[in-house]
């Protein structure tokens, strides 16, 4: 990924790619862009932005912008507004688009060609392309796109997304245009105004009657369905067995998970371990090498570890997205969140949510309903997030024996499964609830969810994707990770210890005393004072309860080598007990802070962060108590 | 007739579109998505029991709707040739 600041090209001209979701446009992008991209927040809204750059065979630049997905140019929901506004040169601290691509997709060019007679009256010059041309021409559909060019009196070019030079007709086109003259491609007048309900009304009737006459003249309005998607269908939709084949699918995931991130994470431990013993060997005995050694590599090194779990995680989550399974699985689920009065529209959120919450309670702008919303926003917490899978793996390694038990599923994927379930089935819980205190007359909620055809997804743009899953997370190491490292290093490291102390030197030090008092309040659910302390830091980011225990025993421990065995020290120290009180807390726990800013930002107020964060710390309490008190009971102390 | 009551697979034509009055919106939501008067649609799939949500094709296009959503949208049947 160029790190290059696209935004700082402002003199460059601003191509925006405008097209109904599930035309193929974010494939489109990658072609165009590759792995130059940038992705951003547009200001003022948690919308992703995607910035691109175009180097044209003539030499010059462009940036291309990637819209959301919009039906029309009537925007119903956040996405949709954020697109109108840019393409009115609205959007704060956006340009207005010097040219529109509107993408098409082939298959289904009557939806498609009303938001381009919608984007014609803007006034912006605009181009059309026809994409994913190949489908449309294996099912026998031929389209004349001269004959469409003169219909819409715009260039029409074709591309197919998923071929590496299936852009290069638009790549030539681009570089053959005057772009200090773009006003031959500009059809409409240039008053642009949003829609009212009024003239959208009058709009759609007009464009139906044109789009219709548009299709009659090139002899294509009959409609091919695609076999294929329906054959997938009528067994991954099936009433009894769809839902079979969705839970084995999550199941598999999560082995997935466990199983094959543990060359990675082995490589990834062997590479901390060689650094200390570089460091050691270097520097002498004194502060700066604990602070190398205690504090940054033992801090960050127990969380980069963790990068392999989150990237296959990711991986599995983009690639159901990319085939076109994920609205699927939302359709199944669809009646058992109706039943806890969601639609299946919240699922994708949801799912999302297990990577981070973030992109979760940002996807949630999809869902038009408001107070469907507002509760989707509320329980996405409670979805594991990535971050909570270091902790979980902590823990289950330390605690959990590694053991097959029958057909070939170990003991150990089976218990991280169990708490995923725990999660969900806690959400769900809170769910019903709400739905309890929701009058009738807001439980009109809607799902109206396309169900596009299945594709098979393209490794390049898996990659793309991934890549930025990745990028993201380590920039978190890099920044509030290290941050939070450092100063619970320095908390953890002073004042030193009186001469003649007997105890070890941080339980004399700020990080001591707080923990010490914190675990008053945690004694009752079996927290020590070491895991008290590490709580405070992980409000931070989840993960960072991982380095900060390691930190901890680092430090409370005389020898160099404690950070890599965290493992075997907290299994000796812990009861089985105290372990899973801590695993219970994780699964309903108070989010990190940067989700709780993501939820102020998304929701316009104090409101419901602050009810997020009580009734989730409630919970937690509570889960942990009856864990801990129920495994004490059990013998398990 | 309603696209709830329709015949498995069987090609319809949107007749109309009503929105019911707590949730005027829907209307306008419905027909962005393709369900406009003319359009041929067809009831695809039923939730176990006969029960939402719908698998419904409009145009070329497929959308999940559930119950009540399939209820607002009249259809005509298309005589046949």
């Amino acid at each position: 990924m160029s790190e290059s600041k696209v935004h700082f090209f402002s003199n460059e001209p601003l191509v925006a790619l405008l097209g109904n979701p599930n035309c193929g446009k974010t494939a489109l992008f990658n072609l165009l862009t590759g792995s130059r991209q940038k992705v951003a927040n547009y200001s003022g809204v948690t919308v992703e932005r995607k910035e691109g750059r175009l180097s044209l065979e003539s030499g010059k630049n462009i940036r291309i912008l990637d819209l959301p997905g919009a039906y029309s140019l009537y925007p119903r929901s956040l996405d949709e507004r954020v697109t109108c506004n840019v393409l009115l040169g609205r959007a704060e601290g956006e340009k207005r688009p010097d040219l529109v691509i509107c993408v098409l997709s082939a298959m289904n060019l009557r939806r498609n060609l009303r938001l381009v007679l919608a984007a014609k009256r803007l006034g912006l010059p605009c181009i059309v392309v026809l994409n994913m041309l190949d489908i449309a021409k294996r099912q026998g559909l031929h389209i004349d796109t001269a004959a469409l060019s003169s219909e819409l009196g715009l260039p029409v070019l074709t591309s197919i997304g998923i071929q590496s030079n299936g852009a290069d007709e638009i790549k030539q086109f681009l570089s053959n245009l005057d772009w200090r003259n773009l006003n031959g491609l500009r059809t409409g007048t240039s008053d642009a105004t949003l829609e009212n309900v009024a003239s959208h009304i009058a709009h759609t009737e007009s464009d139906n009657i044109q789009v219709q006459k548009i299709l009659q003249n090139l002899n294509l309005d009959q409609i091919i369905p695609d076999q294929l998607s329906d054959r997938l269908d009528a067994v991954l939709l099936h009433p009894v067995f769809g839902p079979i084949i969705l839970v084995a699918l999550l199941f598999c995931i999560f082995q997935a998970v466990f199983s094959w991130a543990t060359v990675p994470m082995d490589l990834i431990k062997s590479a901390v371990d060689f650094l200390g013993a570089q460091i050691v060997e270097v520097l002498p005995n004194g502060w700066i090498r604990s602070l190398l050694i205690n504090g940054i590599l033992a801090g960050l090194g127990g969380v980069v570890i963790f990068l392999p779990q989150i990237l296959i995680l990711f991986f599995f989550i983009l690639l159901l997205e990319e085939s076109g399974y994920l609205p699927r699985a939302a359709y199944l689920l669809d009646r058992v969140m109706g039943s806890v009065g969601l639609s299946g529209r919240s699922f994708i959120p949801l799912l999302s949510s297990f990577a981070c919450a973030i992109p979760g309670i940002m996807a949630t702008r999809s869902i038009s309903n408001a107070r469907d919303r507002m509760v989707t926003i509320l329980i996405a917490p409670m979805m594991t997030c990535s971050a909570r899978l270091p902790v979980y793996a902590l823990l289950i390694s330390a605690f959990i024996p590694e053991q097959k038990l029958w057909a070939g599923i170990d003991l150990q994927g089976l218990v991280l499964f169990l708490l995923y379930l725990a999660g969900i089935l806690g959400a769900m819980a809170v769910a019903w609830i709400l739905k309890r205190f929701t009058s009738e007359q807001f439980r009109m909620n809607a799902l109206m969810m396309e169900l596009p055809s299945y594709h098979l997804p393209r490794l390049g743009n898996l990659a793309i994707s991934l890549w930025q899953r990745a990028e993201i997370f380590l920039r978190r190491v890099g920044g509030i990770i290290l941050l939070m490292t450092i100063g619970l290093w320095v908390l953890s490291s002073f004042p030193f210890p009186l001469e003649g102390a007997t105890g070890s030197p941080i339980q004399y030090s700020f990080a001591g005393m707080m923990g010490q008092a914190l675990a008053h309040v945690f004694s009752p659910i079996g927290f020590n004072w070491q895991i008290s302390i590490a709580l405070v830091p992980g409000m931070a980011a989840r993960e960072v309860v991982v380095s900060s225990l390691a930190t901890v025993y680092a430090l409370s421990s005389s020898s160099v080598d404690a950070a890599d065995a965290l493992i075997p020290l907290i299994s000796n120290g812990w009861s089985l007990a105290t372990a899973l009180s801590l695993l219970a807390w994780f699964v309903f726990a108070p989010q990190c802070l940067s989700t709780i800013a993501a939820v102020k930002r998304e929701t316009g107020g104090w409101k419901i962060p602050i009810i997020m964060l009580s009734y989730l710390f409630g919970l937690a309490y509570i889960a942990s108590f009856i864990t801990y008190h129920l495994a004490i009971y059990l013998g398990l102390g | 007739m309603h696209l709830d009551q329709v015949d498995l697979e069987i090609l319809y034509r949107v007749s109309a579109v009503n929105a019911p009055k707590g949730a005027p919106q829907i209307k306008g939501q419905l027909e962005d998505i393709g369900f406009l008067p003319g359009e041929q649609v067809a009831v695809l799939r039923k939730g176990l029991l006969g029960k939402g949500p719908y698998m419904v094709r409009v145009g070329a296009s497929t959308f999940a709707l559930r119950q009540a959503e399939a209820r607002m949208i009249t259809v005509d049947a298309i005589p046949h040739v």
